[in-house]
């Protein structure tokens, strides 16, 4: 890390993008990356909190959390799981393209992304309303009749903190692709400089991360 | 996230004024991205709320005069204590040295223009001020009696402005977490041409070992945070075991960030001490490498020993023995720090200014701090000591004396380099004297009335108590002479002409070959590295020949 290949650019070749506190692209590049992945580490983290919480309560109440996944759609929620893996591959499609300056591709990936995006955020939609119907809601709203197994609330109070959190992140990431999609639209990207690309990348892959391990400990607990 | 800041190239560094004066107006600092600035709004911001958690300090320390009521109600009692911790905790000790100094110092000690994530750095003191703003505005709805701990399940029933104060730690963990994340970032990337880690200067690998906890712990504590508000909007029933939940478990949460959050509060104010010690003593910091390492160790060893704050509160022998055992351990890097400062100033020539002082403060004060500590690791005596004034007194010497006496030889230490003014020298060793004596009369009584038995947060106590706790409470009046005198000598400094040397300490790191105050750049042009950070040699070896080349 302590090498430094070359000094500071003569002022008349400056790129662009290269914000002035930085000596050259490869090192704002590095430093965003850096920064990009430090921040999904909180967010695992944050996740991670939820996750052992969902454990410990699901060890204490494995009845109570089997007889309540039950009321989930396990067809919707795998839909759901292939729409963002596939969205994940058309992200790293469009970091390629941008990389490679096929600008049109480039639009073309993240707009496809973006589609998944909503694809998700609707069949969530879905998914919510049923269980709003139904009563089946976090912690004292929840007025489900006829439950065999005491106790089921605890289940849905972890299903909509966690799905819910996670559903915040997929607006986000989708705020954020459509952020980079407008710049690229402007034509502000190209092999020198998709830094913001990359790191939407990086990020939309967390969330698509969070959703696999998500599916199964809601959907798949038999 | 790096979006362009053109640029009209032109070199025009060595026309700009001081950072402080170009450009001007309130407008250009509230939109500033300058890492000096933004490190000038934190310092008087975390000051600020010094003065208000001090306040209500001294509110506290008076009604506990008497063992009755003397100048307050049980309940707002409980809401001043909450007060008090809430804000010394989350809006002044942990931003403190990494937020205020460190944004100050860091990017001039490593000679760069500024932090990695200039609008990142900008938007967390903005989400600082938001947290802020959120936690003074619980007073509004009936303050916060938890303590700062927030335990379930009282905090889960009791009424007031509860959910609004956790939301507020919530936000200020994002600010926390921004400054982490521009620090890490910054030190890898942004370090001078010829700069390798090990001629990093100390400050910066405690930095980066805040940083690092800064971004593990943190978000831990902001779910714990939600999912409290959740519990109580919601009735979840994580934390509330009528629904099935585990109180316990809130606990376990909670210190798996606020224990690190502990080195948080630390970390940096060593991070200080290893720079003033080797300046004031004119010699080369004696192992380097073992501080820094011990930095880095101190921030992981931190996050397996957060259980030592629950031996009392239902769990097996075993796994207590275990984080005893992992509590010790920490002692160690904590020592090899002490004993290399200590081994620096041998043989040094001493000079006793203001920052040193503070310095010398800090080695005794975080040394009685550390070991009282280990009474409290020992499973056996914390059972006897666990809730009482003891423990008390032990975490005020380590979060209180030691990191805000870090920080008053921090501000003394880089005052002419922010202002380019030199405050009054005697003064400040009055000041400096009357706050290590204050601070001792506050707390070592209270050593004593812990061991004796005198529960923490209790409104009133029995009468036995009364002389120690009349002895703290007079110290804490000459604690509070003091920082006042402080405060006072570096306002007036204000008003004497800006005329502080570049390098007044003698100091041998990249800010002190700047001007006093720099420019908005820092330096002018790219400063490269002729020596190492403590090389107080008369002819040093330069570092980095082959990265001279150009």
């Amino acid at each position: 890390m302590s090498t430094v290949t070359s000094s500071v650019p003569a002022e008349h070749e400056h790129p662009k993008f290269l914000q002035h506190h930085f000596r050259e692209m490869s090192q704002q590049f590095d430093a965003s990356k850096i920064g990009m992945w430090l921040f999904l580490v909180t967010e695992v983290l944050l996740f991670g909190g939820l996750f052992v919480g969902y454990g410990i309560m699901h060890a204490k109440h494995p009845e109570a959390f089997m007889a309540a996944h039950h009321h989930l759609d396990k067809v919707m929620g795998a839909l759901n799981t292939i729409v963002l893996l596939f969205s994940s591959f058309t992200m790293v499609m469009s970091v390629w393209a941008a990389q490679t300056n096929r600008r049109k591709l480039t639009i073309l990936f993240l707009v496809i992304t973006l589609l998944c995006a909503c694809t998700f955020m609707v069949v969530k939609y879905f998914e919510y309303s049923h269980k709003f119907h139904d009563g089946l809601l976090p912690g004292k709203y929840y007025t489900h009749k006829g439950d065999t197994v005491p106790g089921q609330f605890m289940f849905f109070s972890f299903y909509f903190m966690m799905t819910g959190l996670h559903g915040i992140h997929v607006l986000l990431g989708m705020g954020a692709i459509i952020w980079v999609l407008a710049r690229t639209i402007r034509g502000d990207f190209s092999s020198d400089y998709y830094a913001p690309v990359d790191i939407t990348g990086l990020y939309w892959h967390l969330v698509d991360l969070i959703w696999i391990y998500l599916f199964p400990l809601m959907y798949l607990i038999s | 996230m790096s979006e362009a800041i053109t640029h009209n190239g032109t070199g025009q560094e060595a026309h700009h004024g001081d950072y402080l004066v170009d450009p001007r107006g309130l407008w250009s600092w509230l939109t500033t991205v300058d890492h000096k600035r933004i490190g000038l709004m934190y310092l008087w911001s975390v000051l600020f709320f010094f003065l208000v958690g001090g306040i209500f300090a001294l509110l506290i320390r008076l009604e506990l005069l008497t063992p009755k009521q003397t100048i307050m109600t049980a309940e707002m009692y409980n809401r001043v204590f909450t007060l008090h911790g809430a804000i010394m905790t989350f809006l002044v000790i942990i931003p403190a040295i990494p937020a205020a100094l460190g944004n100050f110092a860091l990017p001039l000690l490593i000679g760069a223009k500024d932090v990695a994530f200039p609008r990142l750095n900008l938007a967390s003191l903005y989400v600082y001020w938001t947290g802020a703003a959120m936690a003074v505005a619980t007073l509004a709805l009936g303050g916060v009696d938890t303590g700062w701990t927030f335990y379930t399940p009282y905090s889960t029933t009791t009424g007031g402005g509860v959910s609004l104060m956790v939301l507020a730690a919530f936000v200020l963990g994002f600010s926390s977490i921004f400054t982490g994340v521009n620090f890490i970032a910054t030190i890898h990337k942004l370090r001078a041409p010829g700069m390798g880690w090990f001629e990093l200067p100390l400050f910066c690998w405690g930095m980066y070992s805040t940083a690092l906890i800064q971004i593990l712990a943190t978000p831990v504590l902001g779910i714990t945070l939600l999912l409290l508000v959740m519990e109580r909007t919601l009735g979840v029933g994580i934390f509330d075991p009528q629904l099935g939940g585990d109180p316990v478990l809130f606990q376990h949460f909670f210190w798996f960030y606020s224990h690190p959050a502990v080195y948080i509060m630390i970390l940096p104010a060593m991070a200080v001490i290893s720079e003033v010690i080797p300046t004031f003593s004119k010699k080369t910091i004696f192992g380097y490498k073992a501080i820094a390492f011990s930095s880095v160790a101190i921030a992981l060893l931190g996050f397996l020993v957060w259980a030592h704050h629950m031996f009392v509160a239902g769990m097996s022998l075993f796994a207590g023995a275990i984080f005893s055992f992992l509590t010790f351990f920490i002692a160690i890097p904590s020592a090899i720090k002490v004993f290399n400062w200590i081994a620096t100033m041998w043989r040094g020539s001493i000079s006793l200014e203001a920052p040193m002082l503070y310095a010398l403060s800090f080695l005794l004060i975080f040394t009685i701090g550390g070991l009282t500590g280990l009474f409290l690791a020992s499973l056996s005596t914390d059972v006897h000591l666990h809730d009482t004034y003891f423990v008390v007194s032990h975490f005020h010497y380590v979060m209180a004396g030691s990191n805000l006496i870090a920080f008053l030889a921090g501000i003394h230490y880089w005052w002419p380099k922010m202002y380019g003014r030199m405050y009054n020298q005697k003064l400040a060793a009055i000041g400096c004297a009357l706050i290590f004596i204050g601070f001792n009369a506050t707390f070592l009584p209270q050593f004593v009335l812990g061991s004796r038995g005198m529960p923490r947060r209790y409104y009133n106590y029995l009468p036995q108590f009364q002389d120690l706790h009349v002895a703290s409470t007079v110290g804490s009046w000459i604690l509070a002479a003091g920082l006042f005198l402080t405060a006072a000598y570096l306002l007036a400094s204000f008003r004497s002409p800006k005329g502080a040397v570049d390098n007044p300490w003698g100091g041998r790191t990249l800010e002190w070959e700047t001007s006093s105050p720099p420019t908005m750049h820092n330096f002018e042009g790219q400063p490269v590295l002729q020596h190492g950070p403590y090389d107080y040699r008369a002819n040093p070896a330069p570092v980095g020949q082959e990265e001279l080349a150009h």
